[in-house]
């Protein structure tokens, strides 16, 4: 089994990198942009689990280690 | 007293370190390395400057999960005095010792400078040394030293006088223009509720003699060495 998570800033937090990307985009002409957000991809290969247990124990993994809940927010999918 | 500096894959600032400790202060220092399990009887562990595990996923990320850490834990939660400098403070907010986190700078640039922060609060161990509203000449090395936590988080920290040291004009100013890095309350280091724990963003250990420029970092060293006197 393969999750895909992916890990941002929440709402709250300015992202300045995701600002620069934007006004780059708009430099070359990509009028309709009105927001950008960076944020971080974790591809994790899973063994000898259940969709089951995988859907306890992403959201554990994701809120002790990949994202830090103060700053960030994560959301998950089983994409294999 | 002794020191304990600890070793992570990626501290820079730890031979610094060890060195303003035991050479220029004349203290007991030893070093602890990640792995073990081992305080060595410190009575202050110094977690270092640098960028431990290359700062992968987030600075201070993974230097939580090194095996000496359940002893750092342990030996803080006790009462022990841990200072993390830098890379040392990422480490203490990623281990939920002291409150917050910390955001890319501002400008999104590595500033490398020397600052001037103010002492906010003098009666702690790590400030006894100094006056209140005293501004010290310390430099900075960081990318991602904009410190935010929530607003509740920011009263608390007010009302206790957790808020240690703020980024300050040379004239004890806050303003902008002093607060490099975009940090909330400009603030440049914190304690705990119990007083034990101090994290801060500026470099002491960079700042203990003159001929770097200043030696206003030995205050902070002085303070934790004289806590028994």
């Amino acid at each position: 089994m393969k999750v895909r998570i992916l890990v941002s800033y929440k709402k709250s937090i300015l992202d300045p990198q995701g600002q620069t990307v934007k006004n780059a985009l708009l430099t070359m002409g990509y009028n309709f942009i009105q927001d950008v957000r960076q944020g971080k991809v974790f591809e994790l290969e899973l063994e000898g689990i259940s969709q089951e247990e995988a859907r306890k124990v992403i959201p554990e993994i994701s809120d002790k280690a990949l994202a830090n809940p103060i700053i960030e927010k994560f959301s998950w999918e089983i994409i294999e | 007293m002794k020191f304990g500096v600890v070793i992570f894959p990626g501290s820079n600032c730890d031979h610094d370190t060890y060195y303003v400790l035991k050479d220029i202060m004349k203290q007991e220092t030893t070093f602890l390395w990640h792995k073990e399990h081992d305080l060595k009887n410190v009575d202050c562990v110094i977690l270092p400057g640098g960028f431990s595990y290359g700062d992968y996923l987030r600075s201070g990320a993974i230097a939580k999960f090194s095996p000496l850490m359940l002893e750092v834990v342990e030996f803080a939660n006790k009462g022990g005095l841990v200072l993390g400098i830098c890379n040392g403070f990422q480490v203490l907010l990623e281990l939920g010792l002291l409150p917050g986190a910390m955001l890319r700078n501002k400008n999104l640039k590595f500033l490398c400078q020397h600052v001037h922060i103010k002492v906010e609060n003098n009666k702690t161990l790590f400030t006894r040394k100094g006056k209140k509203g005293q501004v010290l000449k310390i430099p900075i090395a960081h990318y991602e030293g904009n410190y935010i936590a929530p607003p509740d988080t920011i009263q608390e920290l007010k009302a206790n006088g957790q808020i240690i040291f703020r980024y300050c004009d040379a004239e004890g100013h806050l303003n902008e223009e002093a607060n490099v890095n975009g940090s909330l309350e400009s603030i440049a280091g914190l304690v705990n509720t119990s007083g034990n724990i101090m994290g801060m963003m500026p470099h002491p250990e960079r700042a203990s003699e003159m001929i770097l420029g200043s030696e206003d970092g030995k205050i902070i060293f002085d303070s934790i060495i004289n806590k028994l006197v």
